[in-house]
């Protein structure tokens, strides 16, 4: 790691010093300002890649904090959007109480399966968390509550009188929550709370005889991350308005798994930055052969030795690779490569600044 | 007709049996389950689809390569890609093997694509054979018996061979193993190669009882692991039981619950052992270890 000031005060602040509130008012700013930039259609995409990196943020308070894996975010969604979504058909709650809903329901869910997972060292919740991704999508695809496999058409949705209709609207909802749930989520991992997950993920004994509760702990971890999943799911089905069970699949998983691991693991900019680039990856993945100079290099490669119809799979040989290229090369991801270029400036000024007078008085 | 459901669980519980058995060799040698064991398998179940079909290869042969192809593709995946791990932490070894899934995954739908093909096979699962009032096809009764063969073939050559225990020292404990003169390497990749082939057979023998694409051995996999959990992820022959004895459970829950949400029994299986009983059926509590 690199050396960092220890000072928990500076740490816990919600907005260090004059740079970091500026660097905050310029994102903003961005943020607010691009949804009239781009071309319409597109805003659809930023959406998309908004829902993932809540998700992230959730899974990289578990596995980048806590050091554990879940196999099961897609099912943690699927019950954030199916909860949202009958609250607002079946009892008629505004979509303002379905959202809180959603998380809730996802968290509960959470706690009661890493309750008995993760009482125990080992691989355990991996393997649970892979049969309830199976299990959540085997049962809302056979129950007609849930309606089966031809999935839920979502309600108009108001945030009190406003409707939130279109991809505008859509988008300031979701960004602003992405924006709100990352603020929390950096605040927990700097507090008490995210330290005692740091020490379970580098060793679950030594922070036992420091007086952690790791059960407790980790569940709490298990339990938050899924909440963030479960609002992810409610604001999927928002924008989509439409879920069915296909959606929230295995692959699904393994996708929100490597964004976090290609970005960083254990950093709130790493969860965020894999999350934009991997939303973005899946998004296109139907439609590789669209994308400037490499799509068509690739259609012809798929045409002459591959099969012409199984092109879209190409989006996961690459995010398997990347993943596995990550651990073997930059365990900490792109934050990690982010980390070796600002290392790089630092020696090179320093190196310029030593060198500085040595050539003038010569 | 509850013998005939035990039968048909028997057939089906081989196959988890077989998934689990690999699945244990490798998590006791290394501490980590390989999620990639599905795809690997699927993987080997293509290489003899092709030999066959576009190939025009005869059957003994095609299943040959297509073991020899999943013996060095477990090897390699040790030697080339687990091995490599910089930080090798449980973590970063889990997060490799699924890595190594996708890759796969994607690779097979790529070059096959999503269609689902019959596989050939020189049993059919149609033909059927009465002992009393049970009535059992030929494939399961091949599967029952090809299952039992290569387990005993497996437990033989981890009890009597020198290079079994050598692998089983390397599973207990490698650096103890090394000091006693066992290439720990060489053994660890041996086993990932041994291993990838029993859930090569799993995978030939699933391919003809459904149908062949890059997501056969997705629900296998879950059952693997629900039976390894079931009867102990340290226990090899624990395991094995497992295997069998989710395979009867479930056909009995598909019999008289519902048939519906037979393949969610899996993870309940999972949830209800790790509550009451983490080690497994016949698992121990291992040590320790900071």
């Amino acid at each position: 790691m690199t050396p960092r000031e220890l000072d928990h005060y500076a740490d816990v602040q919600l907005l260090p010093g004059k740079a970091a509130i500026a660097k905050l008012v310029v994102l903003l700013a961005v943020l607010a300002v691009l949804p009239f930039v781009v071309p319409g259609y597109r805003i659809f995409t930023l959406n998309y890649m908004a829902v993932f990196v809540i998700v992230g943020l959730g899974l990289s308070i578990l596995v980048g904090d806590t050091g554990q894996v879940s196999l099961g975010h897609a099912g943690f969604m699927a019950i954030g959007a199916y909860t949202s979504v009958l609250a607002m058909t079946e009892l008629g709650a505004p979509f303002l109480i379905a959202l809180p809903a959603a998380g809730l329901v996802s968290a509960f869910f959470g706690f009661l399966l890493g309750l008995p997972a993760l009482r125990l060292d080992g691989p355990y919740l991996a393997i649970a968390t892979l049969g309830f991704g199976l299990a959540v999508t085997l049962i809302i695809g056979h129950g007609s509550f849930f309606g089966g496999h031809m999935g839920l058409v979502v309600p108009d949705a108001y945030l009190g009188p406003i409707p939130l209709s279109g991809d505008i609207s859509h988008y300031f909802l979701i960004v602003g929550i992405a924006i709100v749930l990352a603020l929390a989520a950096r605040n927990l991992s700097v507090t008490r709370v995210g330290r005692a997950f740091r020490a379970i993920r580098d060793s679950p004994i030594a922070a036992e005889t420091m007086g952690v509760d790791v059960a407790y702990y980790k569940t709490l971890s298990f339990t938050v991350s899924a909440a963030f999943a479960g609002i992810a799911g409610s604001l999927l089905a928002l924008m989509n308005g439409f879920i069915s069970p296909g959606v929230f699949s295995v692959t699904l998983s393994l996708m929100f798994l490597a964004m976090v691991v290609f970005g960083g693991l254990g950093s709130i900019a790493g969860a965020v930055l894999g999350s934009l680039v991997m939303g973005y990856v899946n998004l296109r993945m139907d439609a590789v052969q669209e994308i400037p100079i490499f799509g068509p290099m690739l259609q012809n490669f798929s045409d002459a030795y591959m099969s012409p119809s199984g092109l879209p799979n190409v989006g996961w040989v690459l995010t398997g690779s990347m993943i596995m290229l990550t651990i073997m090369f930059e365990p900490r991801g792109l934050y990690g490569v982010w980390l070796r270029i600002e290392d790089g400036v630092r020696w090179l000024r320093r190196r310029g600044a030593s060198d500085g007078p040595a050539a003038g008085t010569g | 007709m509850l013998l005939q459901i035990v039968a048909s669980g028997l057939s089906s519980g081989s196959i988890y049996a077989l998934v689990a058995l690999a699945l244990v060799i490798t998590y006791k040698t290394t501490g980590v389950p390989n999620f990639a064991q599905g795809e690997m398998a699927m993987f080997s179940a293509f290489v003899a689809y092709v030999l066959i079909v576009d190939y025009n290869v005869g059957f003994v042969v095609a299943f040959g390569a297509a073991l020899v192809f999943a013996f060095v593709l477990g090897i390699g995946f040790e030697g080339v890609f687990l091995r490599r791990t910089k930080n090798p932490t449980h973590l970063n070894l889990i997060i490799m093997t699924l890595g190594f899934q996708l890759a796969l995954f994607g690779l097979a739908g790529w070059r096959w694509g999503a269609d689902q093909r019959r596989f050939p096979f020189p049993v059919s699962a149609n033909e059927v054979v009465h002992f009393g009032n049970v009535t059992v096809s030929t494939l399961s009764l091949a599967t029952i018996s090809i299952a039992l063969v290569l387990m005993a073939a497996v437990f033989a050559f981890f009890r009597f061979t020198k290079l079994g225990v050598a692998m089983q020292a390397t599973q207990q404990d490698a650096m103890a193993a090394r000091i006693n003169g066992v290439p720990a390497r060489a053994v660890v990749a041996l086993t990932f190669g041994i291993s990838s082939v029993i859930g090569a057979v799993a995978a030939l023998l699933t391919a003809p009882l459904i149908t062949l694409d890059p997501t056969l051995m997705w629900d296998p996999l879950l059952k693997g692991f629900a039976a390894a959990v079931l009867g102990g992820m340290n226990t090899p022959i624990g395991a094995v039981l497992g295997g069998y004895l989710l395979g009867i459970v479930e056909n009995l829950f598909g019999a008289y619950v519902s048939v519906e949400f037979k393949s969610a029994v899996a993870f309940l299986i999972i949830v209800i052992v790790l509550w009451f009983r983490p080690v497994g059926l016949f698992g121990r509590k291992p040590p320790r270890k900071v």
